[in-house]
């Protein structure tokens, strides 16, 4: 494919026709490349790979830059146009950095009915970070603001990484919760 | 890795005469127990996989009319009858063999819906054996599970119980000795509430963009991979194996006429108790708001309901005794939705609500069609500049102009979606509107809905 490469995603916006230099060449470990042939063997088409696969590089990498979208595309034999379509479509798929502990805050309207405004701003505030604008200088934390997160009677409810916390947070729960990422309790977001 | 969950959650799944005649419990058995998805415990406790034994000796085709007996309707959203649905799949001929698939959609995005991480959380196997049976009763070479990917821990906990279902010999080749050969996949997505629409949900399961699909054909003629599918709820397929159990005639008893069956409803926003509750179909909507989860938890009046998740209309105080099912809410000019009555007391604004709300839907729409890509768009900045003060007269008109151009041209339902909430807030709350623009302020004293830190 010789068509122009896209930008690199960065947390700064780019200013119009800036390009970031190529970044490094990302290769999947061969346990990770061993899963994905394993899952696309088990599906009736070697497509539907793609966003299983998409998860493992996001797990492996970090965050889905254009070097690990074209990591997926070799490793399942697809465009390369493709998998960066896919990967742009779906929001759970983080184009740029996002901090060892990432914290996504629903906001929709059974939550907001029970304080998530309010809840959004006291994680911003506690964490130094606002949604979108990528992780803490010291790479710890990171804020989105997210759709419903189907814990609904329980809100206002965050993720933290792959774990659900619904049980009413308020304050003090989220200073617990943060102290135990601080003590490295939990999932961390690369697994 | 695998992550089954530990931390019981903080709500209960019950209340007092919950489990007798008049209120049967078919689908939260043993919800609040975290160890009730083992099999060992489902097959002790829960009469577990006894209507499979009972499936598999039964013809097909007699398993689908059970199910169309029992009147059993979706329970996704739309109420489609699911035996009816399951009859449209093509059946093997002498010239023609298919491969058929059924496929779960659990990809439960809908704001205020949260009843298909229960059954997911403490009754996967009810699901499964759903699953197998639908399976049996449509001939399907496999099946697949699609959840939400934000469930990584559901994930992991189904496909544990999958494990277990095939280590039991209820999955895999030559199913109890039927010939019949029939596993379950489970597939994660990644986050987009519009793969709740059926054909959106097969495009992301073929690793493609979820974007719904021009219909004809069905999915019945050509779904998952070309091949004809079936797709049904999570709540669907763990309503079948109680069907099966009790018989389909004695199922069609509960609730009310052509809605039969139980409904597991989920209240959430300003009550006392807010949580899941199961209840027969047609169970009026003051009871469970007033008697169940008891009334506003604020102290103040309430003002207005949604009573099936975030795209029905909301209903305001003088619809709050229609009963909950399908066809009663229409007449209501609402809709059975998913079953998440969501509670607003006398203090939310509901300009701000509604702005929430088309929020969300400008944010999910997936881009394919131009009155939904660009309507919801328009309808959330008219509504920001109302809510920021900045609001004229004629944008209501404008508003109530834009819902008609969005609703029913569009190739899925969110379009339609979005313009529930819209027209109803308009109607019933035009005075909260007004008193925007006129006064530069809401109308109700509550809290901020939105947040001042940035959106998506």
């Amino acid at each position: 494919m010789n068509h122009p490469q896209p930008p690199e995603t960065s947390p700064e916006p780019l200013a119009p026709g800036q390009r970031l230099p190529e970044s490094e060449v990302k290769e999947f470990s061969p346990e990770a490349l061993a899963e994905i042939q394993a899952i696309m063997a088990r599906y009736p088409d070697k497509l539907a790979a793609t966003l299983p696969a998409l998860h493992i590089a996001q797990r492996e990498f970090g965050f889905i830059s254009l070097s690990a979208m074209r990591a997926v595309a070799k490793a399942i034999g697809i465009p390369e146009g493709h998998v960066f379509g896919v990967a742009t479509f779906y929001t759970m798929y983080q184009k740029a950095p996002v901090g060892r502990y990432h914290f996504q805050v629903c906001t929709n309207i059974s939550c907001a009915l029970k304080g998530a405004a309010q809840l959004l701003e006291k994680v911003c505030e506690k964490t130094g970070v606002k949604p979108g604008q990528g992780p803490s200088p010291d790479g710890m934390w990171s804020v989105e603001e997210v759709e419903c997160l189907a814990g609904c009677s329980m809100g206002p409810c965050i993720q933290v990484n792959h774990d659900v916390y619904d049980e009413l947070v308020d304050e003090q729960k989220l200073v617990e919760v943060m102290e135990a990422c601080k003590r490295g309790e939990y999932r961390p977001w690369a697994h | 890795m695998v992550a089954i969950r530990t931390k019981p959650d903080p709500q209960t799944y019950t209340f007092p005469g919950f489990g007798t005649e008049k209120f049967p419990n078919l689908m939260l058995r043993g919800a609040g127990d975290l160890d009730n998805w083992h099999l060992k415990v489902y097959e002790q406790k829960h009469e577990g996989y006894a209507a499979l034994k009972k499936a598999l000796k039964m013809e097909p085709v007699a398993v689908t009319e059970e199910v169309k007996a029992s009147g059993l309707r979706g329970r996704g959203g739309a109420g489609f009858p699911a035996g009816l649905k399951w009859s449209f799949m093509p059946k093997d001929t002498p010239e023609r063999k298919f491969t058929r698939y059924l496929v779960c959609n659990g990809d439960e995005g809908e704001p205020g819906t949260f009843k298909d991480r229960v059954i997911l959380e403490y009754n996967p196997h009810q699901l499964i054996e759903g699953m197998i049976i639908g399976g049996w009763a449509m001939q399907c070479q496999l099946g697949f599970v699609y959840i939400r990917g934000e469930f990584l821990w559901l994930i992991e906990k189904l496909e544990a119980a999958i494990q277990q279902a095939r280590d039991a010999g209820y999955l895999g080749k030559n199913i109890m000795g039927t010939g019949w050969d029939y596993d379950i996949l489970v597939h994660r997505g990644a986050g987009a509430y519009i793969c709740g629409e059926e054909t959106a949900l097969l495009n992301s399961l073929e690793g493609r963009r979820g974007e719904p699909r021009v219909k004809p054909p069905f999915p019945a003629a050509k779904g998952a991979f070309g091949q004809p599918t079936t797709i049904n709820n999570v709540e669907t397929l763990a309503a079948v194996p109680p069907i099966l159990r009790m018989g389909g005639a004695e199922y069609a008893k509960i609730g009310s006429p052509k809605n039969s069956g139980t409904r597991i409803f989920g209240v959430s926003g300003h009550v006392k108790r807010p949580g899941i509750y199961e209840l027969p179909m047609g169970t009026p909507l003051n009871f469970l708001v007033e008697e169940l989860a008891g009334g506003s938890g604020t102290g103040r009046k309430i003002k207005a309901i949604i009573p099936g998740g975030a795209s029905c209309p909301m209903l305001d105080e003088k619809d709050f005794d229609v009963p909950m099912d399908f066809d009663n809410l229409k007449a209501r000019g609402s809709m059975g939705g998913s079953g998440g009555v969501i509670v607003m007391d006398e203090d939310t604004c509901i300009v701000q609500a509604t702005l929430r709300l088309i929020r969300f839907y400008a944010h999910e729409s997936c881009g394919q069609c131009t009155p939904c890509r660009e309507g919801c768009n328009w309808m959330e900045m008219i509504l920001h500049r109302i809510e920021h003060g900045q609001g004229r007269m004629e944008d209501l008109d404008l508003l109530a102009g834009l819902t008609p151009r969005i609703g029913m041209r569009t190739l899925c339902p969110l379009g339609d979606a979005a313009c529930g909430p819209m027209d109803s807030a308009l109607q019933k709350f035009r005075h909260e509107f007004e008193h925007h623009i006129l006064h530069k302020t809401c109308y109700a004293k509550g809290a901020r809905l939105l947040s001042s830190v940035g959106a998506h």
